[in-house]
């Protein structure tokens, strides 16, 4: 049984359709992320599951319960803001505080959760700084304790990382993997970042205008993208126009000089996708040649010229020879490694 | 760097803050120290102002009562303005801060509007609305048959805080409005997610920030107040007299400018203590919310 489930949930204000038939159903203790570009509706999403917007069609459930006849007041979910919002004329330990007070909880047991909840987020001995004297890295822990302490029945995260630097917002990543391992709580993650919707979360929801456009595991949507956004959106692609010929036997799938067996079910134009760490360098295959060479440390990156338009390809850097710049060169992947799907000839 | 370079921009802030610091000092300071000095100087109905130095003038103040009785007035009309300008005022800053767009922008012109007005037509204003039995509003209540006579307004202490509480409310209102700019757009909808209802809200959370602005906006308005001059003139008039009025008398008609330049002096030198001193106790107070 889904624990929170949203069903046919649309939002729109005034003649605009923000969000349109969002439908997921959540398990409890799963971690889940809405990825997306801004714009593309998630953090609305988030906002009316915390009830800080109506949905204006669709239900929102949690536990089987109707979630949106329940003031916001009394959700009971913990939010982390992408701003922290934390309240500046508090103390880190009176801002952990606050919800708990708003529960009646008595003096002694309050004190202790508190520090527990600031322990477990790392930050046992500053119960008595101000928000405004601590660093971004620290606000966001204080944010976390904050919403973790009230026990909360869903933990949303509205975009938590991404006004912490790249080193910083790797570590707080891993952290927050571990912390919601720990509490096993449901949690929603709001990110435009594709890495750290793909590190933290068990199932994606990539979003695009107000859409759900896919909603898998990390792994399913990388590797299965369901459309030609998903795959542009989380990490690079390849996308080549090519064919499928019915005429020959048996049946034959055409990018420029590269051909395979065509799967069943299309025929005629195609577009074929895939990822440039699928593409080698062979003796036969897509005529190209290559553009730059950039040396990553544990791998190339080569931008070439093919038939069919630029390409990306990325080697790891095992030792082997590695093509020149200007070389021409043949790229070559194995069928199972691309997703094919129909194109539109315009 | 050579030496001479370096000497010559260590004299270039001097030479560039040299205009504004010549109008400063020519049009404040020099007259500010003739008039501490005038309050000084000897004055007679015949022989007019001597040019000596003697303490005649704040003896006088220092002992007669009336003087004591003058300053007391214009300090307690100034502290209930400035409440009744936070008790308003504050609270139509966040009314103002939660309306949308095209609404927020009519309110706030509405609220700065009376700003490009005199002040002396804005005062004449209640005069006209409360003046005597020919007042607008005394006329109208009376033939409803509501009061008998007319409300007391003008020559009242209670008429000159409320008309100067009008004159100061946009003062207030800005303090308090550049207040909640401050705030997180968010902060509301954490505490409520954490459990808080609206009045905790505003208690709890949305005060304690806006208080600075609170604070700041009642020294503005204390201090315009306390020593205001048109307002207290118009509504007060002869008869109900506060320092600034008092000074001006001194100077004009009673011609005794020493006197006046005393009333002006201890004017200044108060209000620039309880300035200075409530500035600095209230940021020692809210060091937190000011980083």
């Amino acid at each position: 049984m889904a624990f929170l489930e949203l069903e046919g949930v649309a939002k729109q204000f005034g003649a605009q359709t923000v969000v349109d038939d969002f439908s997921l159903a959540v398990g409890k203790g799963e971690f889940i992320s809405f990825l997306g570009p801004s714009g593309c509706g998630k953090t609305t999403t988030l906002q009316m599951i915390a009830g800080f917007l109506d949905p204006t069609r669709g239900a929102i459930r949690l536990e089987d319960k109707d979630l949106t006849a329940i003031h916001p007041a009394k959700r009971g979910l913990g939010i982390v803001f992408q701003s922290y919002a934390l309240f500046p004329h508090m103390t880190a330990a009176e801002n952990v505080a606050f919800g708990l007070e708003m529960r009646n909880v008595s003096r002694a047991d309050r004190a202790e959760r508190v520090r527990a909840a600031l322990a477990m987020v790392g930050l046992a001995g500053y119960e008595d700084r101000h928000p405004r004297r601590m660093s971004g890295g620290q606000q966001q822990r204080v944010a976390l304790a904050r919403a973790l302490v009230i026990k909360p029945s869903v933990l949303l995260l509205d975009e938590p990382l991404s006004n912490l630097d790249a080193k910083l917002r790797e570590e707080m990543q891993i952290e927050l993997r571990q912390i919601q391992r720990t509490i096993g709580t449901t949690t929603i993650l709001v990110t435009h970042d594709q890495n750290e919707a793909m590190s933290l979360s068990d199932r994606i929801v990539v979003m695009s205008q107000g859409k759900i456009e896919q909603i898998g595991t990390p792994q399913e949507t990388y590797e299965k993208p369901a459309s030609a956004f998903v795959s542009q959106f989380l990490g690079k692609t390849n996308d080549f126009a090519g064919a499928i010929d019915r005429t020959a036997t048996p049946a034959l799938l055409v990018v420029g000089s590269w051909s395979a067996p065509a799967p069943a079910g299309l025929s005629g134009p195609v577009t074929v996708s895939i990822r440039p760490e699928r593409i080698g360098f062979g003796d036969a295959g897509l005529g190209a040649k290559i553009v730059t060479r950039i040396f990553q440390g544990n791998h190339w990156l080569f931008q070439c010229d093919s038939e069919c338009g630029p390409a990306i390809v990325i080697r790891q850097n095992d030792g082997q020879p590695q093509p020149t710049e200007g070389e021409a060169v043949r790229l070559t992947w194995r069928p199972e490694d691309m997703s094919v799907r129909a194109r539109t000839v315009a | 760097m050579s030496a001479a370079a370096e000497e010559r921009n260590a004299r270039a802030p001097w030479a560039l803050t040299a205009p504004a610091l010549m109008l400063f000092v020519g049009v404040l300071l020099i007259p500010l120290a003739m008039t501490v000095m005038l309050s000084f100087h000897d004055w007679g109905q015949y022989k007019g102002i001597e040019p000596v130095f003697i303490l005649k003038n704040w003896k006088e103040i220092a002992t007669d009562p009336y003087y004591a009785e003058m300053f007391w007035r214009t300090f307690r009309i100034a502290i209930l303005t400035t409440l009744l300008t936070a008790l308003l005022g504050a609270p139509e800053a966040y009314i103002l801060n939660r309306m949308s767009g095209r609404w927020k922008s009519f309110f706030l012109l509405v609220i700065l509007g009376p700003l490009l007005i005199s002040v002396v037509a804005r005062t004449l204003g209640w005069a006209l609305l409360f003046g005597g039995n020919n007042g607008l509003v005394n006329k109208l209540l009376m033939s409803a048959g509501v009061i008998r006579f007319p409300i007391p307004f003008m020559f009242t202490e209670t008429g000159m805080v409320v008309a100067l509480a009008h004159v100061m409310m946009p003062f207030m209102v800005l303090s308090v409005w550049a207040a909640l700019q401050r705030l997180d757009p968010q902060i509301e909808n954490a505490a409520m997610s954490l459990g808080a209802g609206p009045i905790t809200i505003i208690r709890r959370i949305i005060m304690p920030q806006i208080m600075p602005g609170v604070l700041s906006g009642a020294i503005i308005v204390f201090s315009l107040s306390a020593s205001a001059f048109a307002t207290p003139a118009i509504i007060g008039g002869r008869r109900l007299k506060v320092a600034a009025t008092l000074a001006y008398d001194e100077f004009l008609n009673t011609l005794n400018w020493p006197l006046g330049a005393a009333v002006a002096t201890l004017l200044l030198v108060a209000l620039v203590l309880i300035v200075v001193g409530s500035n600095a106790l209230i940021e020692r107070r809210y060091a937190e919310v000011f980083r």
